[in-house]
């Protein structure tokens, strides 16, 4: 269906290519899923299917891309409407009107469908989707999982042969990602569509799975049977790296089946418990009491207690809209508060003026970019250290001691997520903040951004501050919390050690758990640790 | 029968023909009365058949800016020469002026007569707004857009975007000034506007670089290419067609412009812009989901407001006196029979009319 011949991309200016002849073929019906660290080309590849690259985003494409056997190079994206659907990263950026059934007609619209069919299909994609009951719903009052689903359905419309998506489910909870999952998968086995897919969190995609292309970044790309891929790819989920610990052969991508194999690694497990030193909690650093944050009539906490513990990592879950942020806000006293009390060292950080609050409490909103506004590196770190009257050098000493070696020069825009993330957490720890609180800090991470947040994260803990982590990235949170509170409608439902809380719920356990419970095992370190290096290498 | 009054949106048109209608009566009448009641029908009507739809309720918006040029206009009287007629209600103190600003006063005697003239003045300007407010909230502005002819749909969706461009811009300022607020910045001025602007407008550039994407693969634009020749000519249609319309209204509007520049300057208008539509039109291959259709209950809501506008410009040429009541002498206005009931037939929609279908009802079921 989709044929990529001999193809290599160079964007101008790029001293190397980011694809380098590329020679792969992608079967009708296959769901495919493309692997690779931030930056190895996969939106580059996903762009040049329907022609996006090299027409829209400029840059050279040599050999050839063809879909249905139809050469890219032959017509401008457009033309390809019919054939190919594309989803973007953030589905509410690529929506052209505003409520649901609009949008779902808007592609045949541009196709000049005839109004008969075209409501025939919009009411057969809602059902398709299972989104029937929002089909007059303005767009924009949808929950993530929500509009990922209608931005499907609106490419769906057009009956195209292939879907591309990007990040399907990278900013979504874990509930609503298996939804927007069961509908690609459905389409994959009841339409036949053929589904390429770049996703960051394999873990929650891998299973479905027909081939896997991986790019290592060198320009060339690995595809093959998943499991096969995965046995030696760079970056793998969990669950693959328990089977490569514990030698299963062929590896396991789901639960079900790595349980089926597990029994023997359960035994030998059994009796002994994760040698997880318990964080040494120390004094209260931050009290909070019937915290309430409302925007009109529509309340986002309602009367939150909350106490933190210098020293500890708490990490904050539950579904979009359950109110994490305006808490996180609310406790900062930047975003509004309209009820409780919160108190650090006997100030509450709202009274306070801004360069005194920031003191005690430094938060790193869900864009990062929106702290940056300078043009270099150098002017946002020389800026953090007037405005929170550090020497000079602070917030530069901070940076390399996050991420060492960006260069002075580098325009914040010009950074990966990863590194403009380490940037606005060192502008934030420049006021040396005892309670940092980041949110969704791990949305369009890599595995190995991720690892390095969780170092970070350890490691100022471990300082003697407070972090509170929101988040929907349950493999993080099981590797990096002591602490786990769970929101949902303004309140809190859950609070305990991450152990309690996790294993518990079948949404917020990580794999590993699922394999090995009910032992209390949630990270394949704490099971390598566990493991003497014999038994590890059977 | 039934299903003629089943709940739905009219056509957008109907009901911008309907207040354009009651929009141009106002226009012909300083009748304080009169224009009260144009008012109060546009009100009861919005009442009786707006939907709950967000720009349903930016009529309140309108009514407020309407009370707002009527204060407006008499303060102005007050502050320069509210002189005219003998009917003096105070006097405040002058306040000379220069040689050279001869002809302007400031302050001094203010008379009933000035004061009336400019709330009756004011009052106009104001219905005409409020009738223009009722257009919009009885009507999607967007559906109305969209049922531009095909040629103008390209621009029509880039307006639709810009519109929905606005609140998403909004947002991105509520969300930088707040993280503003974390960085505990405190520069002012010109430095501060720069920490809002330059990652707003990055936001914006790139949603709007993202969203140009999106539009591309969904075909926005497809096989609508056009041939220079046909351009030209298509565009040359469309602007003499309009000069011509423009040429026209003044015309019609305008009682002392010679007749043949006012109907037939219109007509022919209409008719060479309509060419110039058909021949763009042709070009652009698309259709539209769900469109507005226009049935009994349009040609009613329409034909009420094009009547009030007709019963008012006949009456102006038979009794022109009550509708621009005098003030000199000071007389009170008087409503005649006729202009009265022009207007109150612009009531009718208000029941004729089926009623709007509210989609936040439907939502929530």
């Amino acid at each position: 269906m989709i044929r990529f011949d001999n193809v290599s991309v160079t964007y101008p200016g790029a001293a190397s290519p980011v694809l380098d002849r590329i020679d792969l073929t992608i079967g009708e019906g296959e769901l495919c899923l493309l692997t690779g660290r931030t930056g190895t080309g996969k939106s580059t590849m996903l762009g040049a299917v329907n022609g996006l690259v090299p027409h829209f985003t400029g840059g050279h494409l040599d050999g050839e891309v063809t879909v249905d056997g139809i050469a890219t190079s032959s017509r401008p994206p457009r033309e390809f409407a019919h054939l190919v659907g594309v989803v973007g990263q953030d589905p509410l950026a690529g929506f052209v009107t505003d409520t649901v059934e609009e949008e779902l007609a808007y592609g045949m619209e541009q196709l000049a469908v005839p109004p008969a069919t075209m409501r025939k299909r919009v009411e057969e994609t809602l059902d398709l989707l299972g989104i029937a009951e929002l089909r007059r719903r303005p767009l924009r009052t949808l929950s993530g999982g929500q509009q990922q689903r209608v931005a499907i359905g609106s490419v769906l419309t057009s009956h195209p042969r292939v879907l591309v998506l990007d990040e399907p489910t990278s900013a979504l909870d874990p509930t609503a990602a298996e939804d927007v999952l069961a509908a690609i998968t459905r389409l994959v086995h009841d339409l036949g569509v053929t589904v390429l897919m770049a996703e960051h969190r394999m873990e929650r995609v891998v299973q479905y799975a027909d081939r896997l292309i991986h790019l290592p970044g060198d320009g060339s790309a690995q595809a093959g049977e998943p499991a096969e891929i995965l046995r030696t790819s760079s970056i793998a989920p969990p669950i693959v790296e328990l089977g490569r610990l514990a030698g299963w052969s062929p590896l396991p991508l789901s639960v079900r089946d790595a349980r089926r194999v597990a029994g023997p690694l359960r035994e030998l497990l059994d009796g002994r418990t994760p040698s997880s030193e318990p964080a040494a909690v120390g004094e209260r650093l931050l009290t909070a009491r019937k915290v309430v944050v409302r925007y009109g009539e529509v309340v986002a906490v309602r009367g939150v207690d909350l106490d933190l513990h210098r020293g500890a990592v708490t990490a904050m879950m539950g579904r979009n809209g359950s109110g994490k942020s305006s808490l996180l806000w609310g406790l900062h006293g930047a975003g509004p508060r309209q009820g409780g009390t919160v108190d650090v060292d006997g100030n509450d950080p709202k009274r306070l003026s801004r360069s005194e609050s920031r003191k005690l409490v430094g938060l790193v909103p869900q864009t990062p970019s929106d702290l940056l506004y300078r043009e270099s590196v150098a002017d946002e770190c020389a800026g953090a250290d007037r405005e929170s009257g550090a020497a000079p050098g602070t917030c530069r000493a901070l940076l390399d001691r996050i991420v060492p070696g960006l260069p002075d020069d580098r325009h914040p825009r010009d950074l990966s997520e990863g590194q403009r993330l380490s940037l606005a957490l060192a502008v934030q720890l420049t006021a040396a903040p005892r309670i940092v609180l980041l949110d969704e800090p791990t949305r369009g991470l890599d595995y190995a951004a991720k690892a390095r947040l969780r170092a970070i994260v350890r490691t100022l803990a471990a300082e003697g501050r407070t972090i509170v982590v929101a988040t929907h990235d349950v493999e993080f949170v099981a590797a990096t919390a002591d602490r786990v509170v769970v929101m949902a409608e303004g309140e809190i439902v859950a609070d305990g050690t991450t152990t309690e809380v996790v294993s518990a719920s079948p949404a917020f356990a990580p794999q590993v758990a699922k394999i090995l419970a009910p032992s209390p095992w949630l990270t394949v370190d704490a099971v390598r640790d566990a493991l003497t290096p014999t038994e590890a290498n059977r | 029968m039934t299903a003629y009054w089943l709940p739905r949106n009219l056509h957008p048109a109907a009901w911008w023909l309907w207040a354009l209608g009651l929009a141009t009566a106002a226009s012909r009448t300083t009748n304080p009365m009169l224009l009260a009641l144009i008012l109060s029908v546009v009100i009861f009507v919005v009442i009786n058949r707006r939907s709950d739809a967000p720009w349903a309720v930016a009529f309140r918006l309108y009514l407020s800016l309407g009370a707002f040029i009527v204060v407006m206009r008499v303060v102005y009287r007050i502050i320069f020469g509210g002189g005219e007629g003998d009917q003096i209600l105070f006097t405040l103190p002058e306040i000379p002026l220069p040689a050279w600003a001869a002809g302007i006063r400031l302050f001094g005697q203010v008379t009933l007569e000035s004061l009336l003239g400019g709330a009756y003045d004011g009052l106009r300007l104001a219905t005409m707004l409020i009738c223009v407010g009722a257009a919009n909230a009885l009507a999607n502005p967007k559906r109305l857009l969209k049922s531009v002819p095909s040629a103008l749909y390209e621009a029509g969706s880039a307006v639709v975007v810009a519109v929905s461009v606005f609140p998403q811009l909004a947002e991105s300022v509520v969300r930088v000034g707040r993280a503003r607020r974390l960085r505990g910045s405190t520069e002012r001025g010109i430095r501060a506007f720069r920490a809002v602007a330059i990652p707003v407008l990055e936001d914006a550039l790139d949603r709007s670089l993202r969203l140009a994407a999106a539009m591309d693969s969904r075909g926005y634009g497809r096989s609508g290419a056009l041939t220079g020749g046909a351009r030209a000519v298509t565009g040359a249609l469309l602007v003499t067609g309009l000069i011509g319309i423009c040429v026209g209204v003044y015309g019609v509007l305008d009682g002392t412009t010679p007749r043949y520049l006012a109907g037939p300057m219109l007509a022919i208008g209409v008719a060479i812009a309509a060419t110039g539509m058909y021949s763009a039109g042709r070009r652009v291959h698309r259709t539209m989901y769900r469109p507005d259709h226009w049935r009994l209950a349009e040609l009613v809501a329409a034909g009420c407001g094009i009547v009030a506008a007709i019963v008012l410009f006949r009456s102006s040429s038979v009794d022109p006196a009550n509708l621009n009541p005098s003030l000199r002498p000071l007389a009170w206005p008087e409503v005649d029979l006729l202009p009265a009931v022009g207007v109150l037939i612009a009531l009718l929609p208000a029941w004729l009319v089926p009623p709007a279908a509210n989609d936040l009802e439907e939502a929530g079921r």
